[in-house]
């Protein structure tokens, strides 16, 4: 047998008290893709920095091709043919996909050298099935096509190994099966994968070996990953084992959310046309449906944050006037933003603060414009305890935290005021099983209480766990709504795709 | 070989240690300076140290010159908290000079002046800042740009109308007539120049530190400043915030001009402020926008300026020595604010 493509051996890191990494050992074959599994906080994110060159290890050794390697900066890391995409891409929208291609590489006697760029983008295309337009800007790409033009600038680095963090979070389900097709096809012909995901399913349908680690080190591997549950996966992982949440039946009560042939102006992105929909006290309603087809608008509107041009929308059965913040919060409107570090939190500012933020004008948390530190502080603490968020304490800054436990704090922050709908997107994009887990039955605990869910998803699985009804958005529209015992991925992913049905 | 790396949390000492260090580093950067112009490094700070906070008197003249610079630095502070970036606090100074020498030329009784004369003052300069802020708000005209340019606007301003209408008819001095005696502000302590204005300013900063932390709309600041779009999402008007903001910062820095008219001046010349306006930005970020940090960086920039004097008096070094520390404060600050997100590390040792 060869040597490995990579051998990382007795890995440390660590960071303060925190052992980050320890003791981790992990090998990648020619052609072999590995699996990398791990809770958020595992030492997933870590190991990758360091064998990409961002962190150096404080023990333990890499050796390349059996060759011992020192890497302490991504050039090395490139240098050395191990190539990284990572979540959020890098890459300069306004160049187009030669340009980015080539960006970094000198030509000859400091001339672009576009034709020899040409040449090789045409040979990994080939080579890999992975087809880009050369000359478009990256701009005009769909996330999907910069995912594949990340990883041709890996490869036309030559890189042997690549590395993909959470790839298929961004993609439909239609895309995904484009990725992996290539990635099969680049192991095939000798290169190494490392695929970081938390969706064990493609972990499973993917991956020729996995690795596991827990609290920074490798809790175990699995050989062969299409013949081991899903379950027995997740049980690595965390340490104990896991069960899926139970939807009881459904018993929807009055209208506590209705849009009314609700549209917009193309603003930002994808306009809604002719939105009309119903969310009923004790049900779960999921928005299915490729990202950009007016998921963000539908959020913007009923969060307040925009005014629709046309149609009516109304809480519990009063009628949103102006669409602001706060009054559909007034109304009972609760909210879990798509992107929580954006439009959730403010994570230079104190935990507290951010928990307390839509809500500080009321009495709870102010009295005639002073604030009540006390009442925050409490506040914060009761909501830190109940909903078992891992900080420090209430006063740490927001940032500090995992994205499991920002999302838990949001969680709290929305849940202690009873909402009567609660809109939600993608409310376990990036959290691990134990942590979906929980958001998903605390969502189940509201909906047994009585409150309104709307789900925005794009993980269809999640959504036929959660969601007691299924609406898929396309172009601004919704193509169709399906009772979920009628729903299965293929029904939802044709309607997602444009095709006519109705359920 | 060195390089940076991302810190997860920053410890809390760094809040006093990073400023001082930013302060010691000027000084050992300064003193090639002076031993450039050929004096002693120590001995030249040494008289700039005793002719700033020698003796009760200096100190007095310090905490005389600090006063507008604390307000400015507050109006600075409050500002940048919300990233609302006001560069033109030297502006809507001279604004709050002119119009509080305007009232303060009206006779009336003496404590009745000093009050409409701050209050005008915080208007005038308020309603300044409040061009560059209501053109962000509405057209998004870069506020940086706006409101530095509009310093130069409102100084010519003041220039027409000390060579204009308000020249000294019987001089012929371009300084505007000279305010009410009773409504200079009345001088604490015998023999020195200490007025009221200094003691307003050191009680500022404290309010203002109470505002920012203890205040929904010191909340709202904070917020809108760190998150805007978190701060819409969670129900807070960003717009009305920033021009509050404004509103605030102009109206201190206001404040400074009209305690440089009532307390030390008691009439509007060309050069009422050597650059207060600029000092205070050093000023907020050498308190790192804190409130109660800025009356140490204010003392502590007014001695320098003090002091250059008197040191260039003594040893012959150019008092400008004094415009090139506060320079490399602002800058060694700046450079220092860096090691509250990161951390230098030694790589490339093989263990």
């Amino acid at each position: 047998m060869s040597a490995p493509l990579i051998e990382m051996r007795g890995v440390t890191k660590s960071f303060g008290a925190v052992k980050a990494n320890e003791a981790v050992e992990l090998i990648v074959a020619p052609g072999e893709i590995l699996g990398l599994l791990g809770e958020n906080g595992a030492g997933k994110t870590t190991l990758m920095n360091i064998l990409f060159g961002a962190y150096a290890p404080d023990a333990g050794e890499i050796l390349i091709q059996g060759q011992p390697a020192r890497i302490t900066s991504s050039a090395d890391a490139l240098a050395a043919g191990i190539g990284m995409v990572h979540q959020h891409f890098h890459l300069a929208p306004r160049l187009t996909v030669l340009e980015n291609l080539l960006i970094g590489i000198p030509g000859r006697s400091g001339r672009i050298d576009r034709a020899g760029g040409l040449a090789r983008l045409a040979e990994i295309s080939r080579q890999y099935g992975l087809t880009l337009d050369p000359d478009l800007p990256v701009s005009a790409l769909s996330v999907g096509e910069q995912q594949r033009l990340e990883i041709v600038k890996a490869l036309f680095r030559g890189a042997k190994l690549l590395i993909l963090d959470e790839p298929t979070a961004v993609l439909a389900p239609s895309e995904v099966d484009g990725l992996f097709s290539a990635l099969r096809s680049m192991a095939a012909q000798g290169l190494g994968i490392i695929f970081i995901s938390h969706k064990l399913n493609e972990v499973r349908a993917l991956t020729h070996r996995c690795t596991v680690l827990r609290h920074g080190r490798v809790a175990g591997r699995v050989d062969d990953p299409a013949n081991t549950t899903s379950a027995a996966m997740a049980e690595l992982m965390c340490g104990h084992e896991i069960v899926p949440p139970a939807r009881g039946p459904s018993t929807p009560g009055a209208e506590v959310l209705k849009l009314d042939g609700i549209s917009t102006s193309k603003h930002s992105g994808t306009a809604l046309r002719d939105v009309s929909l119903v969310v009923r006290a004790g049900e779960i309603l999921g928005i299915a449906g490729v990202s950009g087809n007016g998921q963000r608008a539908l959020a913007e509107v009923i969060s307040g944050v925009r005014a629709p041009n046309a149609g009516r929308m109304a809480i519990a059965g009063h009628d949103v006037a102006r669409f602001s913040p706060r009054e559909v919060q007034a109304l009972g409107l609760g909210r879990i933003p798509e992107d929580r570090m954006t439009t959730g939190l403010v994570t230079n500012l104190p935990l507290a603060d951010s928990m307390v933020l839509p809500r500080i004008g009321t009495a709870a948390f102010s009295a005639k414009g002073l604030l009540k530190p006390d009442a925050i502080r409490a506040f914060a603490e009761e909501q830190i305890k109940a909903y078992d968020i891992r900080c420090p304490g209430p006063m740490v800054r927001a940032g500090a935290l995992s994205g499991g436990n920002l999302q838990k704090a949001l969680l709290a922050r929305e849940l202690a005021f009873d909402p009567k709908v609660l809109i939600v997107s993608q409310p376990t994009r990036g959290l691990d099983i134990g942590a979906a887990r929980f958001i998903h039955e605390k969502f189940l605990a509201m909906r047994a209480k009585g409150c309104g869910i709307i789900v925005i998803g794009e993980d269809l699985e999640e959504l036929l766990v959660l969601c007691d009804r299924i609406a898929v958005m396309y172009e601004g529209r919704i193509a169709g709504t399906l009772a979920s015992a009628d729903a299965t991925v293929a029904r939802l992913g044709l309607l997602m795709t444009g095709a006519e049905g109705h359920g | 070989m060195f390089r940076l790396e991302a810190r997860s949390s920053t410890p809390a000492w760094f809040n006093l240690a990073l400023p001082l260090l930013a302060i010691v580093a000027t000084l050992v950067l300064c003193s090639g300076l002076i031993a450039l112009a050929g004096a002693g490094v120590l001995e030249s700070y040494g008289v700039m140290f005793t002719a700033s906070l020698g003796d009760s008197y200096a100190i007095t003249e310090t905490l005389v010159r600090a006063a507008p610079m604390i307000f400015t630095g507050l109006a600075v502070a409050v500002a940048f908290r919300a990233k609302f970036w006001n560069i033109g606090a030297e502006g809507q100074l001279l604004a709050g000079a002119v119009a509080s020498c305007f009232v303060g030329a009206i006779p009336m009784p003496g404590p009745l002046a000093m009050l409409l004369m701050a209050l005008a003052g915080a208007a005038a300069g308020a309603a300044v800042a409040l061009v560059p802020a209501t053109l962000r708000v509405r057209f998004k005209v870069d506020d940086v740009v706006s409101s530095l340019l509009l310093n130069s606007v409102i100084y010519y301003a003041l220039m027409a109308l000390i060579e204009g209408p308000w020249k000294d008819s019987f001089s012929g001095y371009p300084i505007s007539p000279p305010i009410e005696d009773s409504a200079n502000f009345p001088v604490l302590i015998e023999g020195t120049r200490l007025h009221l204005g200094v003691v307003v300013a050191l009680v500022a900063a404290p309010l203002i530190w109470f505002l920012i932390v203890r205040t929904t709309l010191g909340f709202r600041i904070r917020v809108t400043g760190e998150n805007p779009e978190a701060a819409r999402y969670g129900g807070i008007h960003v717009e009305r915030v920033l021009l509050s903001t404004a509103l605030l910062s102009g109206a201190l820095a206001g404040l400074a001009g009209v305690g440089e008219v009532g307390g030390v001046h008691f009439q509007v010349m060309s050069d009422i402020s050597p650059g207060y306006g600029y000092s205070g930005i050093v000023v907020a970020m050498l308190a790192r926008l804190n409130p109660l940090g800025v009356v140490p960086a204010a003392i502590f920039l007014a001695a320098v300026m003090t002091g250059a004097e008197a040191m260039s008096r003594a040893t012959g070094v150019p008092a400008f020595l004094s415009d090139v520390i506060q320079g490399t404060a602002l800058l060694a600050m700046l450079v220092a604010l860096l090691f509250t997100a990161y951390r230098i590390r030694r790589v490339g040792a093989v263990s």
